[in-house]
């Protein structure tokens, strides 16, 4: 594989958001912008169950979306509402349901299926603290491995992560765009600061917001295959209700979408939900790198952390020391090409994580020289923020 | 009723692909397909315009043999699968296949809640007594004291009324009927699919091969003989004492009320707002 060519991967920062209207500065909430956000993609339908730190986003489309023609339900449960999003978008709706750790959890089987069907939707994850109930209205980055490996069998993930308020907006169109475009459940996920935290945001036109619809099936009905073999990956869909008459099923199937337990059709459908994330690396990831030119210290942070990260990093400069930030802003599929980069251009990585060391592993898996020091851990599980002086002190020491 | 010939099955089946099928020699389950499918003959309604949502077992594999809209889903989780597709396409007619286990064991809470929503959705549950699907466990309808692979010493759970439930919460249609009384199966059905409204059919089945030799009931056709002695019309019931009802299947439309349906009540909500259900994108 060309190197250069995936190193562009790097360049991607192209937003949904073409341009922004300077005249609409608002205050909002993280949970308001990932609402505002998905109406602006032309959300249809949520279905959800309350959960702090994540209510807010029911409440504000169950105000606005009744007002727009959309469907809003409040189900019984998260599994209830993950089923009833790919059913609304099996009728045609761009879905979205909202949740928080204990929830996404309850979420993970309908998630599957929502991949295995190719069925399009987005779920929000406004993460807490965990295990368990754990601490409802505190921060944490617990979900980083549940948003990949939840779901039980080997499964696509596509994982957006925002670090201001303005980027939930920006990132929620983003995950129903993808959600649209590859035909599979897309996970936002939110630390709990951000999803209560009022910034200010320039929001904009909705003529100035990219808007991806999924492909829909241009042949007659007799034509139809819900995953046509000879497109690439991702072939138009049909809804119920327009004389395609289609099956769906979790269970494996062929290319007409019915059950099969042969071999090279189960291969075909498992290396279709593979290659349509592994061939689509360079529209899919995104990164933020932030001083990272003469860097020889790097920090390597997502959300909320990145914004502590930053503050840090503004300090340790003024003391000379070269440091910069890389920030996945797609967490799933992980950036490989860029953190190999960073791993061959800096002497010294710093990770804060609020978990116990979730992304980290994932620079373990790409590097041999582990034990000597070059990554360093700022991990934290108590419901505290990892806050910019801790990481000055560990930028100051490490250098 | 009107004389449908045999043959108008074919108009609504996948047969030339889909066959043939799961089921055992002897199982109820395509007696009940059979019924289902002409009730909806009767109906005259357009396959396009319906959607059959499944859970899974061996009743819920029903859905692949049909030519309608189709969704086979998770095991208990038809409902909330057929209300998002029911508030998104109003319009869609839905019905549910589901079994004892699928509606009222994992997805009892879902089964409930559809009852309280009033939804209009057709929900057949085939009860047969047991998990079929996984090889004979014992279900929340499985009579106190029947052996189940997981009750060889016979089972000690109470077990549910489906209609009693269905009835308690909520749903405005609910009717018992058995696999035996196949053109009374197909005209309820047939009433059920009418009704506006959460409607539940319990349909009681035949599971010859596992629940039938696990507890020495005979063979299909035997099974089917005792549906067909052993059960009475609701009307009949009136003059019967308790004595002479125990162990008797109570069949007909236990409920039918009028009521506001979900999707009407939602479309009363928006319609303060003046909104246009605008052909989007
Ligand atoms: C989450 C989950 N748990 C368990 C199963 C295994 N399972 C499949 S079918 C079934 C029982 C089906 O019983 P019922 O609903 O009565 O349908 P029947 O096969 O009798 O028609 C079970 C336990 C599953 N598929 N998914
Ligand atoms: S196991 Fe029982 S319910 Fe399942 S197909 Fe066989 S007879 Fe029918
Ligand atoms: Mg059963």
């Amino acid at each position: 594989m060309a190197k250069e060519k995936k190193e562009k991967v790097v360049e991607n920062m192209e937003t949904e958001v073409v341009a922004e209207d300077t005249r609409k500065v608002v205050l909002m909430q993280g949970n308001e912008a990932v609402a505002r956000g998905a109406l602006a993609a032309g959300l249809d339908f949520y279905a959800g169950y309350p959960i702090t730190p994540s209510t807010e986003i029911a409440e504000i489309l169950s105000e606005e979306l009744p007002k727009k023609g959309g469907k809003f339900i409040q189900m019984e449960d998260e599994i209830a509402s993950i089923c009833a999003i790919i059913g609304a978008s099996l009728a045609g709706a761009k879905a979205m349901t909202a949740t928080s750790g204990p929830g996404f959890s309850l979420m993970q089987e309908g998630i599957g299926f929502a991949k295995a069907t190719e069925t399009p939707c987005v779920v929000v994850d406004v993460q807490r603290g965990g295990v368990s109930t754990g601490l409802p209205t505190k921060p944490s980055q617990g979900d980083i491995m549940q948003s990949k490996w939840g779901s039980h069998g080997d499964n696509p993930a596509i994982v957006l992560y925002p670090h201001t308020v303005k980027e939930c907006y920006e990132l929620a169109i983003r995950a129903i765009n993808l959600s649209e475009k590859y035909r599979t459940c897309v996970t936002l996920l939110l630390d709990e600061v951000l999803g209560h935290m009022r910034e200010a945001v320039k929001l904009p036109d909705i003529s100035n917001v990219r808007i991806v619809n999924r492909l829909r099936p241009t042949v007659p009905p007799e034509w139809y295959k819900h995953y046509d073999e000879n497109q690439k990956y991702i072939s138009p869909v049909a809804s119920y209700g327009e004389g395609y008459r289609f099956h769906v099923t979790g269970l494996a199937h062929d290319a007409l979408g019915f059950p099969t337990n042969k071999a090279s059709e189960v291969a075909a459908q498992m290396k279709r939900l593979k290659r349509k994330i592994t061939h689509n690396i360079r529209d899919l990831v995104q990164i933020e790198s932030y001083m990272m030119e003469d860097a020889t210290v790097a920090i390597f942070a997502v959300g909320i952390c990145a914004r502590s990260a930053k503050a840090a990093i503004k300090a340790a400069r003024e003391y000379g020391i070269k440091v910069g930030l890389l920030r996945p802003i797609t967490i799933w599929p992980f950036p490989d090409d860029a953190v190999k980069k960073m791993l061959r251009d800096v002497d010294t990585i710093i990770v804060p994580e609020l978990n116990e060391g979730q992304l980290i592993n994932e620079l373990h898996r790409l590097t041999k020289d582990k034990a000597d020091g070059k990554i360093i851990p700022i991990q934290r599980s108590d419901g505290e923020m990892i806050t910019p002086t801790h990481i000055f002190r560990v930028i100051k020491e490490a250098h | 009723m009107a004389n449908i010939p045999q043959k108008v099955v074919h108009k609504y089946l996948r047969h030339n692909k889909k066959f043939p099928h799961v089921w055992c020699p002897g199982c109820s389950n395509g007696t009940t397909l059979g019924s289902i499918i002409r009730a909806i003959a009767e109906l005259n309604y357009d396959r396009d315009g319906i959607t059959m949502v499944s859970g899974i077992g061996c009743s819920s594999r029903m859905p692949v043999y049909v030519d309608f809209n189709t969704l086979h889903t998770l095991h208990g989780r038809a409902l909330p699968f057929a209300t998002g597709i029911k508030m998104q396409k109003p319009e869609q007619k839905v019905i549910v296949i589901t079994g004892d286990g699928d509606a009222t064991a994992i997805g009892g809470n879902h089964f409930i809640h559809a009852c309280r929503r009033n939804i209009d959705i057709t929900t057949i549950v085939l009860n047969n007594n047991i998990y079929g699907m996984t090889g004979g466990q014992y279900s929340p309808t499985t009579p106190t004291g029947d052996r189940a692979t997981t009750s060889p010493y016979g089972n000690i759970d109470p077990v549910f009324d489906i209609c009693e439930l269905a009835m308690a919460a909520g749903a405005t249609f609910v009717a018992r009927t058995t696999a035996f009384h196949a053109l009374e199966t197909q005209d309820i059905i047939k009433k059920a699919l009418e009704h506006k409204g959460f409607s539940v059919v319990e349909v009681v089945s035949a599971c010859p091969v596992i629940y039938g030799r696990l507890n020495k009931k005979g063979g299909g056709p035997e099974m089917m003989m005792h549906m067909r002695d052993n059960s009475v019309p609701l009307k009949a019931t009136e003059k019967m004492t308790p004595e002479q009802l125990e162990g008797k299947i109570v069949r007909g439309i236990f409920k039918q009320v009028n009521k506001l349906e979900y999707c009407d009540a939602y479309a009363n909500l928006m319609s303060q707002f003046n909104v246009k259900e605008e052909a989007k994108k």
